[in-house]
């Protein structure tokens, strides 16, 4: 089954080259075919090696393919070699299995769109960067899917460009995501220049050899590849483009913005993970910035209108618990928090989009509401995908790859009790901001009809997504139920298992704590929200909820914190040298030139006595200077 | 027989005629009058030659006049060729007319 490897990243490369070159050529019955099918066909390989890998797993705990030689220069050279194992597997599976459903789903969603074929190409040009981003053997290769991943957002994004605010939202996701790239591309020298080769895998073994714990150079190198998983992933401080990223279309949001691209920086840190752990320093700062990222982003989500902009905001707030669980060395919990949410947010988001789409186009959560009824299989996906995420206590996947988020930032022995309490706290705002969301869109009174009810190539997807919200949660339990845990043992064939403290205390107790938090969530929003509506209102009639609530709902000012500290600066020197300030000097000299030319060629009279009068004059001045010396 | 006309005496009269012809050049209109002129000028420069090869009792000097000659010679005939030449494009040989060359 090794062999049937490149066909995984293959078909959808083939897909995007069909449809990028031909498209406008084809019906969109063709187009709909190439683009689900080629995304779908690698998903069925991926299921095909993906059970040949689990029921013999190779000696080598890996898969490697290479196809030839990519660049070969004296000592370096950089192989197009595809190696799977455990870690990218899941993620394998994640994008090709989640983007064959968002594919599918897309088909109908995007049905009415002009650019039909155009979307369907970025959309296969994406998976194909993703799937070659966590196929890659080398961190060059890897690089290459990174930027790709970075240029089909753009893409995506502005994808309806004729709105200059999306055009804006795109440019502003690829320039912030950019300062995390040349980070990373910063780490990826700094690796080379240490080791002499990009093979991951060689780094990960010559690391432990080269640097004792805690040397300065594997934090810096740690820290310069965190910096390149902050800026894709969304984590502070970089976090400002992904809520502007949602001006994309609905699937774009859930396929990129949601389930797999965002979660490059969770795949780099965890595949670098010897690294990080040689460096104590960098793993607390990427457990610091998962935590602030998860209440920051927690905090604005409760005060967004529009519901895609809540979504992302939640998007946020989760991978700030994957970086978290990261950070405290719970590698596989991260890795499963991630599987389990590619699930449920790509499911909420493309319901989301089929309430959008209903609703004709309407994002505020405020004009929706009374749902509940009238588009029943929405309102249901989005009710499992809603207690998903809000982690309903043992009915829910989120439950049991977030409960497990918890536990270790407890009981690892890098986690501390102040992690604790902001997971905790984490976890109650998210089911607080959850179950407001649920209220305002399904609940209480219609505010706007929906126009068509959605096909079944919509809600399809929604099912089987539904599905694995709910039962994906089932391959992992908690130690103290059952103790079944098939996909951490698969893992901890490359993660390290995580170190947990000598001395504990109940799991149990910590676990009935964690649905505390999520009945307290659901308990705040249905009191605020559904019961009593009129104590929101009184609350916002004092002045500090006010401007809490305002300071919330800009994402705690980071945009026109980077407004004053970095725009204004950049477009005010641009507007200076608007005219050029390198250019003066040789404006200046073609100047000189000029005017020196215009006074000579003043003796340049033609008369022909000037001529000899000047050679005789001349002759005298040379005689006489020579005769005086 | 020697000479007993001093070497000073001689290079003044080159100078003299150098002087003459240079005054020439300037201050006439009309061209075959200027190139006569420079006419003399060499014929100054080729006098201070053979007066000082004959004060050194070197043929240099001599030879030196020789090669004035010929490069007289060859510039008369181009000279006059391009006199010619000027005369029928401008039917004038007056200096003054003759500004083409005006920058």
């Amino acid at each position: 089954m090794n062999n049937l490897l490149w066909l995984i990243p293959v078909l959808p490369l083939f897909g995007f080259l069909i449809l990028g070159l031909t498209g406008k050529h084809l019906s969109r019955f063709w187009v709909a075919i190439i683009g689900a099918g080629s995304v779908s066909l690698s998903a069925i390989i991926t299921f095909i090696v993906g059970i040949s890998f689990l029921a013999l797993p190779p000696a080598s705990g890996h898969y490697s393919q290479t196809l030839w030689t990519w660049i070969q220069v004296a000592d370096f050279n950089s192989r197009i070699t595809l190696f799977l194992d455990a870690l990218s597997l899941v993620f394998v599976f994640v994008i090709t299995f989640v983007g064959a459903l968002i594919h599918i789903y897309s088909v109908a969603f995007m049905a009415k769109d002009k650019d039909y074929s155009r979307f369907f190409a970025c959309m296969n040009l994406f998976v194909f960067s993703m799937l070659l981003l966590v196929l890659a053997d080398n961190l060059l290769l890897l690089y290459l899917g990174w930027e790709g991943v970075g240029l089909c957002s753009y893409l995506l994004i502005g994808f309806w460009y004729e709105n200059p605010v999306n055009g804006y939202a795109a440019r502003k996701a690829f320039i912030i995501t950019r300062v995390g790239d040349t980070a990373m591309a910063i780490g990826l020298f700094v690796i080379f220049y240490q080791f002499g080769t990009l093979v991951i895998s060689d780094v990960l073994v010559k690391a432990p050899a080269l640097w004792h714990q805690g040397a300065s150079m594997a934090t810096v190198t740690a820290l310069l590849l965190l910096a390149g998983g902050v800026g894709k992933s969304a984590q502070l401080p970089l976090q400002t483009w992904l809520p502007d990223a949602m001006a994309g279309p609905s699937p774009v949001s859930a396929l990129i913005h949601a389930a797999t691209m965002v979660t490059a920086g969770v795949y780099l840190i965890a595949r670098m993970h010897v690294i990080f752990q040689l460096s104590p320093v960098a793993q607390m700062i990427v457990a610091t910035i998962g935590a602030a990222t998860l209440v920051i982003a927690g905090f604005s989500a409760l005060t967004q209108y529009d519901i895609k902009r809540v979504l992302a905001y939640s998007t946020i707030s989760q991978i700030g618990y994957m970086f978290l669980a990261l950070g405290i060395g719970a590698w596989t919990a991260a890795i499963f928090h991630f599987m389990i949410h590619a699930f449920f947010k790509a499911l909420l988001f493309l319901a989301a989009g089929a309430v959008i789409e209903a609703l004709h186009h309407e994002h505020n959560m405020f004009k929706m509401g009374g749902l509940k009824n009238k588009l029943p299989v929405i309102f249901w996906t989005f009710l499992i995908g809603s207690a998903s995420l809000a982690a309903l206590p043992l009915i829910s996947a989120g439950f049991y790859s977030k409960d497990q988020i918890l536990w270790y930032t407890w009981a690892s022995r890098d986690g501390n009790p102040l992690f604790w309490f902001i997971a905790f706290l984490g976890a109650l705002i998210t089911a607080a901001y959850t179950t407001r969301m649920m209220i305002l869109t399904f609940w209480g009174e219609a505010k706007t009809e929906p126009g068509h009810q959605p096909g079944k190539l919509m809600t399809i997807p929604l099912i089987i997504l539904a599905f694995f919200s709910v039962f994906a949660g089932f391959i992992e339990l908690p130690h103290n139920f059952g103790h079944f845990r098939p996909f951490s043992n698969l893992l901890q064939q490359i993660l390290p298992e995580t170190v947990l403290k000598t001395t504990l205390n109940s799991e149990l107790l910590f676990q009935l704590l964690a649905f505390l938090a999520t009945f307290g969530g659901i308990y705040l929003a249905y009191v605020f929200y559904y019961k009593q509506p009129q104590r929101i209102e009184k609350l916002r009639q004092s002045k500090l909820v006010k401007n809490l609530y305002i300071f919330w709902f800009s994402g705690w000012g980071f945009d026109q914190f980077y407004q004053v500290l970095v725009v204004k600066p950049i477009v005010f020197i641009a507007s200076i040298n608007k005219n050029d300030v390198v250019d003066k000097i040789y404006q200046g000299i073609e100047l000189v030139t000029e005017r020196l030319y215009r006074f000579l060629s003043f003796t340049q009279s033609g008369s022909l006595r000037w001529y000899i009068m000047g050679l005789v004059v001349g002759a005298i001045i040379i005689l006489s200077i020579q005769i005086m010396l | 027989m020697k000479s007993s006309i001093s070497i000073e005496m001689i290079m003044l009269l080159a100078a003299l005629l150098f002087v003459l012809g240079l005054v020439g050049v300037v201050i006439r209109k009309n061209i075959i009058f200027m190139l006569l002129a420079v006419e003399i000028m060499l014929n100054a420069s080729g006098l201070a030659f053979v007066a000082a090869g004959s004060r050194w009792a070197q043929p240099d000097g001599q030879v030196m006049f020789i090669f004035i000659l010929a490069m007289a010679a060859a510039e008369v005939s181009v000279g006059l060729a391009l006199i010619l030449q000027i005369y029928h494009q401008h039917k004038s040989l007056d200096i003054d007319k003759l500004k083409e060359m005006k920058g």
